[in-house]
């Protein structure tokens, strides 16, 4: 490996961490305000791609990207207000089924309105090519664009949770719910307002990264899977540790994608032969890019075996 | 004396005597089909609610444990008919089991470390895991067409010449053994020590160790009955079916087990048995009229979940108390208007469902769709006014009615009931 080509990868791992974090930001400030592991957070996620590619159909690619997270948001706070909200007092598994069989529902519709196989959802013409050159490998402009849009929007979300009114009182909200209660402000309201900005902001992850990458009814299962491995290794309910979980795979992703070593190699080149017939050389030829759909799963394992309650999370639950 | 005597053993004797005749009675046709998968799939939600119900774990991975089950299984068949080892292939879920406690051992290890919402994270990320390996290791996996066996080719059972599994009503038959002595198991399983702290520490893991029991041991060696029973489970559909797949250990069959579970009810013994044969019943019968069936089934769960957490058990145990206590015939009026509504709102939705679907996935097949015996013809605008109608009107008259009785607004069960 070179100079330019872990440049390349180190970026392209911060645009796909960055897209992660788009998505667990918001599942982590809605766990951590209202204690709801919302598991249909991916399928609004795939929600949002179909929008943005509907949508650029009939009118264009930038409508599309500002209107699908508008429409997800305000699902996102339907669901809330007329689910949710009625489950929260029966605690957290109920809750978990509900999202569970909510995901299951929005994979089926969605298979009923687009079909099974994936859409043609793409960029628009502008995005193709490239926007700069590291000696001879290219960094495509879609992915420049993708670190754009979520660096600005998590951006303005920092500043609004930090020095705007509202995000005072979901701050405060977070902490303590009774007290706000008590200063007059509708506590459910924000629990609302919370649900439908985390699923906008899972609306537009999609709306992104569906043109970016396949748009299709599996979508959602692909990267949720993902998506909660983030939100467990960051520490449940700690956005930085969510920032750093998703930067974290989402190199770890880039890196092992353009490693085409295995560890027979390293042994070859330590002077250890391994011999084909030995019934573990499977397992030991398997190179790392082809091992890279698994890492982020063995680093669930390693962190949960270190440091169960994750990098930087702070209540054990038992 | 007598009666509670006769009441507690009834279901038990009714069950086996069911388990016997059935596969006799229906020796083709649908029910002969449904037979073994039932069986499989009573096994699969009884190990499964081992964890949700008794322990209060909830897990996306539990294809994970039988689907180990299952390849261990087809592997030891494989290993038989090359090696012609006569052993008996009738006690092969028990390597199944076995297998499956091995999965359990290892991944339950790391995933019982979190109890709650963590736990279930951890448990999909895990079956993810599982799921990707297949890829990798196409040797022990089987790759794309999976592994095939052959169940006849161990010791006849018994010694007695044709008694090999060759016949549908044999395999009926050892299937449905192993489900009733997995149901007697997990019955008494429930009885012992273990499993009464397995409800403590459901209920408030916090006393139960103040009392002096590890939390997370308990959650694991529930984790490990459980994926016994699963892995039994797995035997028996890799004996059935004579092939295992990459399905077997898949996040959907996961998300089945959870599903029928839940349907049947997690609170009560007998919930996950019904819940499997609602689940095969849907899955099966279902799936022949229209296939959009996985979106009714999501439905309904999300129904369940909202109205009735203790599931179908306790929707037929609050009724069959309000006939028993006459409460039905005083509100008789109500719950036949109740029921019209609900009949008129899923009617419209089920025709609308229906037509998109003609519309869209199956839009080679033509305009016209058949639904309720008619046929509907998509492109005018009033066939799709009516039914929308119907639908808005029927939800809009039954929340109305619901408002009015108060009565039915009493939760039905809380989740964490105790079992019965």
């Amino acid at each position: 490996m070179n100079a330019e080509l872990a440049l390349i990868s180190a970026l392209n791992g911060a645009s796909y961490g960055l897209l992660l974090f788009m998505l667990s930001a918001g599942l982590t400030l809605i766990f951590s305000m209202m204690g709801v592991l919302n598991f249909a957070h991916a399928s609004f996620y795939m929600l949002g791609a179909y929008c943005g590619y509907q949508i650029s159909q009939w009118v264009g690619f930038w409508p599309g990207l500002l209107l699908s997270p508008l429409i997800v948001g305000i699902f996102g706070a339907a669901v809330e207000r007329y689910g949710l909200r009625a489950l929260h007092t029966r605690g957290p598994v109920a809750e978990l089924l509900f999202t569970f069989g909510l995901s299951y529902v929005i994979v089926e519709v969605v298979q009923v309105l687009w079909g099974r196989p994936p859409v043609p959802y793409r960029l628009p013409p502008e995005l193709d090519g490239s926007l700069f050159t590291v000696y001879t490998v290219d960094f495509p402009r879609a992915r420049g664009f993708v670190m754009l849009v979520a660096g600005v929007i998590l951006g303005a979300l920092a500043l609004m949770l930090r020095y705007s009114r509202v995000g005072m009182i979901i701050q405060a909200a977070l902490t303590h719910a009774k007290t706000v209660e008590t200063l007059g402000h509708d506590v459910p309201r924000i629990h609302m307002l919370v649900f439908g900005g985390g699923s906008a902001l899972a609306g537009l992850a999609g709306a992104v990264g569906g043109a970016l990458t396949v748009t299709e009814p599996n979508m959602g299962a692909t990267i949720g899977a993902i998506l909660f491995v983030v939100i467990v290794v960051g520490g449940m309910g700690s956005l930085a540790g969510a920032f750093l979980a998703s930067l974290a795979i989402g190199e770890l992703d880039a890196f092992a994608k353009v490693i085409d070593r295995s560890p027979a190699d390293l042994a070859a080149a330590l002077g250890a032969r391994l011999d084909p017939s030995n019934p573990l050389y499977g397992l030991w030829s398997l190179t790392l890019s082809q091992a890279a759909p698994v890492l982020p799963f063995l680093l669930l394992v390693v962190v949960l075996l270190v440091r169960p309650r994750g990098l930087l999370g702070k209540r054990e639950d038992r | 004396m007598n009666r509670a005597l006769a009441a507690r053993w009834l279901p038990w004797v009714a069950g086996a005597l069911l388990l016997v005749i059935v596969p006799v009675l229906f020796q083709q046709g649908f029910v002969r089909q449904l037979f073994a998968v039932c069986a499989v799939m009573i096994v699969f939600t009884l190990s499964y609610n081992l964890l949700l119900g008794t322990t209060g774990m909830l897990s996306f991975g539990h294809a994970v444990y039988s689907g180990f089950g299952a390849y261990a299984t087809i592997h030891a068949l494989n290993w038989i008919g090359r090696s012609h080892v006569p052993l008996p292939v009738t006690a092969l879920p028990l390597l199944g089991g076995c297998g499956g406690l091995l999965a359990g051992l290892l991944l339950g290890f790391v995933s019982t470390r979190r109890s709650g919402t963590a736990f279930a994270m951890i448990t999909l990320g895990l079956s993810e895991l599982v799921g990707a390996c297949w890829l990798m290791f196409p040797k022990f996996f089987g790759g794309e067409g999976g592994i095939s066996g052959n169940r006849t080719v161990g010791a006849p059972l018994f010694g007695l010449p044709g008694w090999n599994l060759g016949s549908d009503l044999q395999i009926d038959y050892v299937v449905g053994a192993w489900c009733f002595a997995c149901i007697v198991a997990v019955r008494a399983l429930l009885g012992t020590p273990l499993g009464r702290i397995a409800n403590a520490v459901r209920d408030n893991p916090e006393r139960a160790e103040f009392i002096g029991y590890s939390a997370r041991q308990v959650r694991w060696f529930m984790l490990l009955a459980s994926s016994f029973f699963a892995g039994i489970s797995g035997a028996l559909a890799a004996l059935n079916f004579e092939i295992v797949s990459a399905e077997n250990v898949g996040a959907v069959r996961s998300g089945e087990v959870l599903l029928a579970t839940f349907i049947g009810g997690i609170g009560y013994f007998h919930g996950p048995i019904l819940g499997a044969i609602v689940f095969v019943f849907f899955s099966v019968a279902l799936s022949q009229w229209t296939k959009a069936w996985q979106l009714y089934l999501g439905l309904f769960f999300v129904v369940l979940v909202l109205r009735a957490p203790g599931g179908l058990a306790a929707v037929i145990e609050r009724a069959l108390a309000q006939v028993r206590d006459g409460s039905v015939l005083r509100r008789a009026r109500l719950l036949c208007a109740l029921g019209a509504c609900a009949v008129l709102a899923l009617s419209g939705l089920i025709v609308l469902v229906e037509m998109t679907y003609q519309r869209t996935l199956e839009a080679s097949g033509g305009y016209l769709v058949r639904v309720f015996w008619t046929d509907i013809d998509t492109r005018q605008a009033a066939a799709w006014v009516l039914p929308a109608l119907l639908l808005i009107g029927g939800a809009l008259a039954y929340g109305w009615l619901r408002r009015q009785d108060t009565a039915a607004n009493a939760p039905i069960a809380v989740l964490t009931a105790a079992e019965r």
